[in-house]
């Protein structure tokens, strides 16, 4: 059995799960791959590549704010970290993505009970 | 960081993305050596999991947002690269351009400044013009100026609006031991400060000084304060005579100052400013009196049709209460525009021309592009065929385009900033609101805006010819042989560009007839040595009438001494030069109702002004010494008056009837009409019948007025300019106050009446003859182009058997075709011209088949011979080498 039965994610969800994992602290990016894949058991594979286009997206849009720290090793990387902007935004989505999750879940169970 | 920033910073960016993506990769690898993998395998699993590093980098660099402007960027350099490549090319593209562009900007900073720009006032479009207007007109009209005891109700009374009053009157001023005559304006005291105009130096009028008996004060122009006391610091309070009078300067005006489309007598402006309310003469007392210009400013939250509610409403009870002078008479208001009626057509004609040889231009270059375009048909085919989109490939040649249209146009821009002076010098008789026209950032977004729009439709030619669909043919054929669709566009560019020539050709041709003809008419005087000037009589000398007529008889017997004069006569209106008298008259002892008068053209003149102007004698005889007060009241009319006053009749002897002097006249001479407005006005003008009077026979109440506006006029027998200083020494009286000024030749006067025809027919033919330029090198390279496509069916024909003169033959022929088509599309537009020029013209004659034809010939000529170079040319191929080549 493959052991990551891999889930594709839908649009803009991924730019939702890096606000919630970097709202915690600042994080590199290869920490937010790490992240996202332990929450989420590693039922989320986000390609490794595709990460950073959207936290350079996300930068753009203000909101993250990124700069270059030293890593426990001592390497220079860049930290991520959420702006105020980026936490307003994290709010009203995460919200959304709940009112959206319910609605599915209801609409499923619907089609449960008709179908009894 | 704004998307400014990360433009400019892309290099650092890109450095640090790598950083970035380093650092995770290598993270990824120690980890995995931790687990136990060689670093060898280790590095290529982190690779791997991490998917194309390049494309991630790519899409971030997307992320960034700066793509399209990147994008931009590349092409710029591009366009630029492949300008360098082909200088020849970008330089006659550029050229043609700037020179279109170049025209253009200057006519719209012309018609931007005079036209379009706001008047230099604080809130332009709160002003108002205020005006009388009876019920009843007269011949005159039914608008008056204001009387002075009606404008000080109204400012008294009104709640929606402040006014401004002004009245003017020259006079000779004097500071410094230096004299000379100006125009002294009255002013409300508030006049500027409700403009929004205040003093550079010193300050304005108040309140305080605007009654009679205040001290006198003055406020001088910014030019007067110069020309006087050379722009001296310490001007307030010293000390200047004007009109006889003694004022102390409180103040200097801004450069430039005036009271829009009021220029006074002298058509120079304001040069004293002097409070209204210190007037002390009895007219202003009197409500039959029309002498104040009034302006008002509309208060804050009024709206223009309030403000003529209550205008009418004060009108109305002034009525009732001052029936004898203000009986049907009402107050109206219309927005306050700049006087400029007189160059709007011109303007607008002008910026016509110009547009067309813009367009003739960008047709040019639209051509050259397309041509360009068709030879690069394998590039632009292999970039499509790598992946580059439709849209890509447009904004790629519409990017080249446009580097070339605002590289034409910040030359162009160029060349306008450095004609624009001389040519404002040139215009003919000044043009109005000249101060106002710059090149600034109304001009320049223009510009910018027809160069980018020029750019687009030139640019599109060759997005035409983008070989999308085709690509394959397009490859094979190395785009040589794909001709079809660009013989068509080609052969439209040649026509356009004919037909916009055709157009201005014959609307150059027809002002040139017309300045022939009026330059041949018989302005109805003798132009030749005669010298003309406003003479300001001393104000000593208007003390009484018997002063006054001797003061003239004085100063026309000194002129008389000047060595090389030949005659000198006094006159109030001289021909052709601004101004004139109409006054009514009738033939009948009782009068027709007023509305109904006929009016004549009245001067009044000394004996000798026939002998001075050289107007020929028809019957009867002139003004002579005879006719004094006390003599029989005589007038001399002139050919067009005797034919509307006494058609069929003999004139001489008959009673005439004028609004002035003691009635009835007796007809005692008939002479030759003189074009009063000039040789292209007259024609056109309302009233041309003319009547003359003697001075002598004015009354007395009206001397001193028709003193103040008299001018001399003297015969030479050498150049007028060489003896003028004699004549100003003679003129200048015991009390040394008495100046000419004004001062021009009949034949200046003449040649001015004409200049504004002159001025549109030279910048016609200039711009013709530019439009037959480009036109001709349009012809020839779209011809070299096309000859050169076919060139291979050219040599198989000449392989074949086919003589040089029949492949020149061949070539012109199609030649011919486009041409023509050019010119039949072309001589419907220039018909449309020529009706406009007639109605914007004065005196313009319309073309007639000779103008048509002529022109036309000039241009068929023109474009014959740029297309016979590359017929030639075709004719001598070798087939041999011409079909290898292929």
């Amino acid at each position: 059995m493959p052991t990551n039965p891999k889930s594709d994610l839908p649009q803009g969800t991924l730019d939702l799960l890096i606000l919630k994992v970097v709202a915690l602290r600042p994080l590199h990016g290869y920490a937010i791959t790490q992240r996202l894949q332990q929450v989420s058991r590693d039922v989320v594979q986000v390609q490794q590549g595709s990460l950073y286009p959207a936290l350079h997206r996300l930068e753009n849009r203000g909101l993250l704010t990124a700069e270059w720290r030293d890593t426990e090793t001592g390497r220079e990387a860049k930290f991520y970290r959420l702006t105020r902007k980026g936490r307003a935004q994290l709010q009203s989505e995460t919200a959304s993505w709940e009112r959206l999750t319910e609605a599915v879940t209801l609409v499923l169970k619907l089609r449960e009970e008709g179908a009894k | 960081m704004n998307w400014f920033q990360r433009l400019m910073r892309r290099e650092e960016m890109d450095h640090q993305l790598d950083k970035e993506l380093r650092f995770h990769i290598d993270q990824r690898t120690s980890e995995l050596i931790e687990r136990g993998s060689p670093p060898e395998a280790a590095y290529r699993q982190a690779l791997i999991e991490f998917g194309g590093v390049e494309a991630a980098k790519e899409k971030c660099r997307d992320a960034r947002g700066t793509g399209w402007l990147e994008d931009f960027l590349r092409d710029l350099r591009y366009a630029l690269r492949s300008m360098r490549k082909r200088p020849g090319f970008a330089a006659v593209a550029l050229i043609t351009l700037a020179l279109g562009t170049g025209a253009t900007t200057l006519m719209f900073s012309l018609v931007n400044g005079v036209l379009l720009k706001p008047l230099p006032y604080a809130e332009p479009n709160r002003l108002l013009q205020l005006q009388e207007k009876t019920e009843k007109a007269t011949q005159y009209g039914n608008l008056w100026a204001f009387t002075n005891p009606n404008y000080l109700d109204l400012k008294q009374e009104l709640r929606t609006l402040d006014l401004i009053a002004l009245t003017f009157d020259g006079g000779t001023v004097s500071a410094a031991g230096q004299s000379e005559y100006v125009d002294g304006y009255e002013i409300s005291h508030d006049a500027l400060s409700i403009l929004g105009v205040s003093p550079i130096r010193g300050r304005s009028f108040s309140a305080a000084d605007d009654h009679v008996g205040a001290a006198p004060i003055a406020v001088i122009s910014y030019a007067l304060w110069q020309r006087l006391f050379s722009g001296a610091e310490n001007i307030i309070g010293q000390q200047i005579t004007f009109d006889g009078r003694g004022y102390s300067v409180i103040g200097v005006a801004p450069p430039g100052f005036h009271f829009e489309g009021n220029s006074g007598l002298l058509g120079i402006g304001p040069d004293i400013l002097l409070p209204l309310g210190q007037d002390a003469s009895p007219v202003m007392q009197r409500r039959d009196r029309h002498i104040l210009q009034v302006w008002a400013h509309m208060r804050p939250g009024v709206t223009l049709s309030q403000a003529r509610a209550e205008l009418d409403a004060i009108g109305h009870r002034l009525a009732q209460e001052y029936p004898a002078s203000n009986e049907g008479r009402t107050f109206i208001a219309d927005p306050l525009q700049p006087d400029v009626d007189g160059v709007r057509s011109t303007l607008w004609l002008l910026l016509g021309a110009v547009a067309l040889v813009l367009l003739i231009a960008c047709v040019n270059v639209a051509s050259l592009l397309l041509a360009r375009a068709i030879s690069r048909g394998r590039e632009l085919a292999i970039r499509v065929a790598l992946g580059a989109g439709p849209g890509r490939i447009i904004r790629q040649c519409l990017t080249e385009s446009s580097v070339l249209a605002v590289g034409g146009g910040i030359l162009g821009i160029a060349i306008a900033v450095l004609g624009l002076r001389p040519f404002l010098a040139l215009w003919p008789g000044g043009l109005p609101r000249v101060d106002q026209v710059q090149i600034d950032w109304r001009v320049l977004l223009f510009t910018l805006g027809v160069s980018l729009f020029c750019g687009f439709l030139f640019g599109l030619a060759p997005v035409a010819r983008i070989p999308l669909g085709r690509l394959e043919q397009s490859l094979r054929s190395g785009g040589r042989t794909v001709i079809g669709t660009s013989r068509l566009l080609h052969s439209g560019f040649v026509v356009s560009e004919i037909a916009f020539t055709v157009v201005l050709l014959v609307s150059a041709g027809v002002l040139g007839r017309t300045l022939l003809r009026l330059a041949s008419l018989d302005p109805g005087v003798n132009t030749r040595n005669v010298l003309v000037a406003r003479m300001a009589i001393s104000p000593t000398t208007l003390k009484n009438p018997a002063s006054t007529r001797a003061a003239w008889d004085q100063i026309l017997s000194n002129i008389r001494s000047v060595p090389g004069v030949r005659a000198a006569a006094a006159v109030d209106t001289v021909p052709m030069r601004e101004g004139n008298n109409q006054i009514a008259y009738w033939t009948t002892p009782t009068p027709p109702p007023q509305d109904q008068l006929p009016l004549v053209l009245a001067n009044s003149v000394t004996p000798d002004y026939l002998k001075v102007m050289g107007i020929p004698l028809r019957r009867g005889r002139f003004i002579s010494e005879h006719d004094q007060l006390k003599t029989e009241g005589v007038v001399v009319i002139d050919d067009v008056l005797a034919q509307k006053a006494f058609p069929g009749e003999e004139p001489i002897g008959k009673p005439i009837w004028i609004d002035l002097g003691k009635n009835p006249m007796t007809v005692v001479g008939v002479v030759g009409h003189v074009r009063q407005f000039g040789l292209a006005g007259d024609d056109d003008a309302k009233v041309r019948a003319q009547l003359y009077y003697p001075f002598a026979q004015v009354p007395d109440k009206f001397v001193r007025r028709w003193s103040e506006l008299m001018s001399v006029a003297v015969r030479t027998s050498v150049k007028p300019a060489s003896i003028l200083p004699s004549i100003r020494e003679a003129v200048r009286g015991s009390s040394g106050d008495q100046v000419i000024y004004l001062v021009r030749t009949l034949d200046q006067l003449a040649r001015n009446s004409i200049a504004p025809e002159r001025f549109l027919l030279v910048l016609f033919g200039i711009f013709a003859g530019l439009a037959l330029l480009l036109a001709s090198v349009g012809v020839y390279g779209v011809l070299s182009y096309l000859t050169n496509q076919r060139i291979s069916e050219l040599a198989v024909r000449i392989a074949l058997g086919s003589s040089a003169s029949g492949v020149i033959r061949l070539i012109l022929k199609e030649s011919f075709q486009m041409v023509a088509l050019g010119i039949a599309i072309g001589a419907a537009g220039a018909w449309a011209a020529d009706r406009v020029l007639m109605r914007m013209v004065e005196g313009a004659q319309p073309g007639g088949p000779l103008t048509f034809a002529l022109m036309i010939t000039v241009l068929a000529a023109s474009a014959l011979l740029a297309s016979f170079v590359p017929a030639r040319r075709a004719s001598r191929v070798d087939p041999l080498t011409a079909l290898r080549s292929e």
